[in-house]
């Protein structure tokens, strides 16, 4: 009985004390909204949103809705965290393992790109990039052309847009061999399970990719095109580019900062997995007769990638919380337009807070979840 | 001339190491001369040979150079470190090629080509950096809008509140025991008190100095340090709640730090400013500084949580069951046997999220409070002073860098002093 008690008196008060704070606050908040004459609903989402956008994905103008505003600016966070996580990945790989490197001077310049990026708020480096690097850049009708077609300018990146006829062939051409190179590796897999023949899946693969695509383009009537960049005079001194696709000054600071930002700490998790396997796995798996390539592909990466991926799934996500940075450069993200200009707009303070953090928690909790899903799946199972 | 790498292997090495050193050192001289005095020596060649010449010379000497044994350590050295294989050696050329072409514009701006003297924007003459600007601004920078004759006070403030971060090693044997409580209770209110009374003024004849004059450097340290004191108890607590065998304080635990994990810390900070004062009673006024400091607490004190977790998950079974079969209750095991060892696992991880915290600062800036980073879009936009960003961004990366790089140096330290005691 005194046991229970003392089980019971604990909880109760937590519960007490969590339904107080709670309490607390919706009954001020009530009363305050009375008095500011706002009521709490989410209507607002269907009414008209009136305010621009710098960039979008998606069509959108001042007419659309604050739904849709909120569907484009959530886009505009999950381009830039996707743009960072590829650009940070390929960087923090070839950082890491050259951390590793038996070279002096390679090992202690990794060490010191590390050091570098590391210990600089990512807020500094994002202003850095944005309002002095970038801002050193020519004007359009000064630009030298970077590999003949594409603009680096002050006004943002011009790259040429692709037109293409017939997509959906193509891309159904894509789609069936990505299909085929699945079953081919489920038979490959039975086939060296049964008759112990290994099919080179890799090189059979590769030319799927190339040559279905191709085909597509030879025989299906798939046609690209593409549309250059082309300068053009407004007025006596103002030029600008037409045609092509147009990447902000924004967007290039934000990816830039963000991948140099987060490719260090992947590269210090690629580092720890590597490091974290022992040499006599290596040595054991050379013993029993495997090639070096071999040794790679089924002894230490399988082991290092168990090691790797879990924290570089954190970065991933620390990047995608890091791009509502993007708010002090007045790149149009989730932060920026939704709880910035559509709250200012609509004064719904908790609704739109509340929704804007949930949006995030939705992603990482799905990402939390999948990852602790995937540990499962490939924890060494002990007997 | 023609060389190939077999030959390499069966000639003197004493006579390749004279030719390979020559090429290497001719290539390094080109790269050098151009670099720093802007001399082409190789002009004769045609153009991208010209380009590419110093690359393809160092790469053969470097071939020349290598070889088991020379029984020169100078050669032996760089054959072991730098240039063990072809691809090693190419690396190993664009590395020192490029730190070489690095060095005389960076130097120039940032030195040569520069300018301090003077206390207006017309002394800035030269084509380099312009540091007049920054020692212009550098009281703002540090001070934010604070009365530039009250400066004292953040200075004696500070100095006031580091002393007394150190007073707990001068406790004696039999005061020992109350260094915790010192630490996680006295100490704060102390320091919050000497804030208050110092740097708001307001009573002891002392001039009040709205929360909205403080900014630069200092603000940083007050929020970061604010924050340090109070996430640390209170990730201790919710650390130990969601290792608890009660459900209702697990879960709520749980819930508390998956949610703060989860959101970025500027729509936390927005919520400090436009959601927060909703939840308040109407005549009840918070300062955006104190609503700021709560929220970041809030936010770092869910990783608090998960770090300390993993020391208290890291201790043997066998310490709690121990402290049990004394006869130890809950809060008797946890501060004398489980806390004082299972925090002393996690001090490297601590150190790291207070690195974190001290990085995240700036970003208390998006709501309107003006510490370094806002200090520098206010001085970017000041007509007197336009077109300097860079000179200011690289002077807040440096002051920034070097706390950081400090900090982790230290937690490094730690992590390497915890490691062998155990």
């Amino acid at each position: 009985m005194n046991n229970k008690i003392k089980k019971l008196v604990p909880q109760v008060l937590t519960i007490l004390f969590v339904i107080l704070i709670f309490g607390f606050f919706t009954l001020n908040a009530q009363v305050n909204m009375d008095n500011r004459g706002i009521d709490f609903g989410f209507g607002f989402l269907k009414q008209e949103a009136s305010f621009d956008m710098q960039f979008t994905l998606l069509d959108y103008d001042g007419q659309d809705s604050y739904a849709w505003a909120y569907v484009v600016a959530l886009l505009n966070t999950l381009l830039v965290s996707f743009l960072g996580i590829i650009f940070c990945t390929i960087l923090g790989v070839i950082i890491g393992v050259a951390r590793l490197s038996q070279n002096f001077l390679i090992r202690n310049s990794a060490a010191w790109y590390v050091e570098f990026f590391r210990n600089i708020p990512l807020l500094l480096q994002i202003f850095f990039w944005y309002y002095a690097a970038l801002r050193a850049l020519p004007l359009p009708e000064t630009a030298e052309p970077w590999f003949g077609v594409t603009y680096m300018t002050i006004k943002g990146y011009y790259i040429p847009s692709m037109i293409w006829e017939n997509l959906n062939v193509f891309l159904s051409c894509l789609l069936a061999a990505i299909v085929s190179i699945i079953f081919i590796r489920i038979y490959a897999r039975k086939l060296q399970e049964r008759e112990g023949k290994q099919l080179p899946v890799f090189y059979i693969s590769i030319g799927l990719l190339i040559i279905l695509p191709l085909l597509s383009f030879l025989i299906g009537g798939v046609k690209l095109d593409f549309e250059l960049p082309v300068l053009k005079q407004l007025a006596q001194t103002s030029f600008i580019f037409e045609g092509g696709i147009a990447l902000p000054p924004e967007l290039i600071a934000l990816v830039v900062a963000l991948s140099l930002y987060t490719s260090t700490f992947v590269a210090e998790c690629v580092r720890a997995g590597i490091q974290g396997i022992s040499k006599g796995q290596k040595e054991a798996a050379a013993s029993v007769g495997l090639n070096p390539n071999q040794i790679l592909k089924l002894v230490i990466m399988p082991q290092a990638l168990r090691i790797i991926i879990p924290p570089t799934t954190n970065q991933y996500l620390n990047l995608t919380k890091n791009s509502s940075l993007a708010a002090a450069i007045a790149y149009p993200d989730l932060v920026l337009v939704f709880a910035g200009t559509a709250l200012m707009q609509t004064g719904k303070a908790i609704e739109i807070v509340g929704i804007t953090m949930l949006t995030y928690l939705t992603i990482s909790l799905s990402i939390a979840a999948l990852m602790n899903w995937y540990n499962k799946r490939i924890e060494i199972k002990e007997k | 001339m023609n060389i190939s790498l077999s030959k390499i292997k069966t000639s003197n090495p004493i006579t390749n190491i004279y030719i390979g050193s020559f090429l290497l050192s001719l290539a390094i001289f080109d790269v050098f001369v151009y670099s720093f005095f802007d001399l082409n020596i190789t002009s004769f060649l045609p153009g991208n040979l010209n380009l590419f010449f110093p690359l393809i010379i160092g790469f053969i000497g470097l071939s020349f150079i290598r070889m088991e044994y020379s029984g020169i350590k100078l050669i032996d050295n760089i054959n072991k470190h730098i240039n063990p294989s072809n691809f090693n050696a190419l690396l190993t050329l664009l590395i020192i090629f490029t730190v070489l072409k690095a060095i005389p514009p960076a130097l120039s701006w940032m030195v040569l080509d520069a300018n301090i003297s003077g206390d207006t924007k017309s002394a800035c003459t030269g084509t380099g950096a312009c540091w007049t600007y920054i020692k212009v601004w550098f009281k703002r920078f540090m001070y934010g809008m604070y009365p530039n004759e009250l400066h004292w006070r953040i200075n004696s403030a500070f100095i006031l509140v580091i002393a007394l971060g150190f007073v707990g090693y001068f406790f004696k044997e039999n005061l020992k025991k109350y260094l915790a409580l010192y630490y996680v209770v006295i100490y704060p209110i102390i320091a919050f008190l000497i804030i208050y009374y110092l740097i708001s003024g307001g009573s002891f004849g002392l001039v009040w100095v709205e929360t909205g004059a403080w900014g630069g450097l200092s603000l940083t340290f007050i929020v970061s340090f604010f924050c340090l004191i109070f996430c640390f108890p209170l990730g201790m607590i919710l650390a130990l709640g969601r290792r608890s065998n009660l459900p209702a304080v697990k879960y709520v635990s749980i819930c508390y730090i998956e949610f703060w994990r989860g959101v970025p810390l500027i729509t936390v900070l927005f919520m400090s400013s436009v959601m927060f004062p909703m939840f308040l009673p109407e005549d009840f006024f918070m300062d955006k500084l104190v609503r700021v400091i709560i929220a970041i607490t809030l936010f770092e004190a869910a990783y608090c949580a998960e770090v300390i977790r993993g020391g208290l998950q890291a201790l043997p079974r066998g310490q709690y069951d121990a402290a049990k079969s004394l006869g130890m209750g809950y809060w008797k095991m946890h501060i004398f046997v489980i806390l004082p060892q299972a925090l002393k696992l996690v001090i490297p991880g601590i150190a790291n999220t207070f690195l974190a915290l001290v990085k995240d600062t700036p970003l208390i800036f998006v709501v309107g409070l003006a510490e370094i980073a806002g200090m520098l879009a206010l001085a970017k936009t000041n007509p007197k002073w336009l077109g300097f960003a860079m000179e200011g961004y690289i002077f807040a990366a440096i002051i920034f860098w070097i706390i950081c790089y400090a900090m982790s140096k230290y937690s490094y330290n730690l992590e390497q002093k915890y490691k062998t005691e155990r």
